[in-house]
């Protein structure tokens, strides 16, 4: 089961306490923008098959949401990371990097 | 005005654990900039007490002051002291970004007591209830069995539960299941 640490309570919470809210750092292109930015906003979502940047929310305890990294074939967790950022701080990519050399994540690597 | 009941009006199981429901209690939520001078004499006010750190409960003269998140409180007074106390805080966060709730009759209290009472949560909710990691003056939110709650210790080794008044006879139904007589675990 996977267990992720919340930023903001500092819990060690559980899979069932926290709710899976999707993809990290999606930026929105709302109206105005063209219909080709638009639908990857919407639709296009990432599936990799190794690092993975997620939004979680603690659902039953805080309440707020963060950002976690993990590997999606190891289910190993590089980190948790506040929501209140538009990249994965320098540490968790550090991190990442001392396992997976040469990893990337859209525009992160 | 018409007469306050609790949700379970008082209602109490005794198995290996006694689970009772504390009646009405005041139950003022509180958002804003914890860190704040205002906050803390707000929450002085109120309860005579400091505003907690990171999953503490803090005691006062005159309430108790949970932390629920890095933006949240929530302040526990006697039930007829709420409104009174709502507007005091209120006076005292004027100027500032902050909301102060009466939510007393949104909820239900829980007290459960009795040597097996870590068991009974233990086995409701995904938490670690060891002596060490969760003693007295600690709180947690987290859910028990399928409904959000949150949990504190008491002094004299009790618990408190607090959840959505909606969810009051589901909370006391799973807390009696899990506290009935050959149940034990003797885990903790």
């Amino acid at each position: 089961m996977l267990t992720l640490q919340c930023p903001y309570c500092g819990v060690w919470a559980e899979e069932t306490e926290l709710h899976a809210e999707g993809e990290a750092h999606l930026k929105r292109f709302g109206p105005g923008s063209d219909d080709a930015d638009f639908e990857s906003y919407l639709f296009m979502r990432e599936n990799p098959k190794g690092v993975h940047l997620e939004r979680w929310r603690h659902a039953s305890g805080c309440g707020k949401f963060f950002h976690a990294a993990r590997s999606t074939t190891t289910l190993e967790v590089f980190g948790t990371y506040a929501a209140q950022t538009l990249e994965p701080p320098q540490d968790i990519k550090d991190k990442i990097s001392a396992k997976i050399p040469n990893w990337s994540w859209r525009e992160f690597s | 005005m018409s007469e306050a009941v609790s949700a379970l009006n008082g209602a109490s199981f005794e198995g290996f654990a006694k689970v009772e429901e504390t009646g009405l209690r005041g139950m003022i939520t509180v958002r804003g900039d914890l860190t704040s001078k205002e906050m803390a004499a707000a929450v002085k006010t109120a309860t005579g007490a400091a505003v907690p750190v990171q999953r503490k409960v803090a005691v006062g003269g005159s309430g108790v002051v949970a932390w629920m998140s890095p933006d949240e409180l929530l302040v526990v007074v006697d039930y007829d002291q709420a409104e009174a106390t709502v507007v005091q805080m209120n006076e005292v966060l004027s100027g500032v970004h902050a909301l102060v709730a009466n939510v007393s009759d949104a909820r239900a209290v829980f007290r459960l007591s009795g040597d097996g009472s870590r068991d009974v949560l233990a086995k409701l909710a995904p938490v670690d209830f060891a002596q060490d990691a969760f003693g007295s003056g600690g709180i947690r939110r987290s859910r028990i069995a399928q409904v959000p709650a949150a949990v504190w210790g008491n002094d004299d080794g009790s618990f408190e539960i607090i959840c959505f008044r909606s969810v009051a006879q589901y909370v006391f139904d799973v807390l009696k299941i899990s506290a009935q007589s050959g149940g034990e675990v003797g885990f903790h």
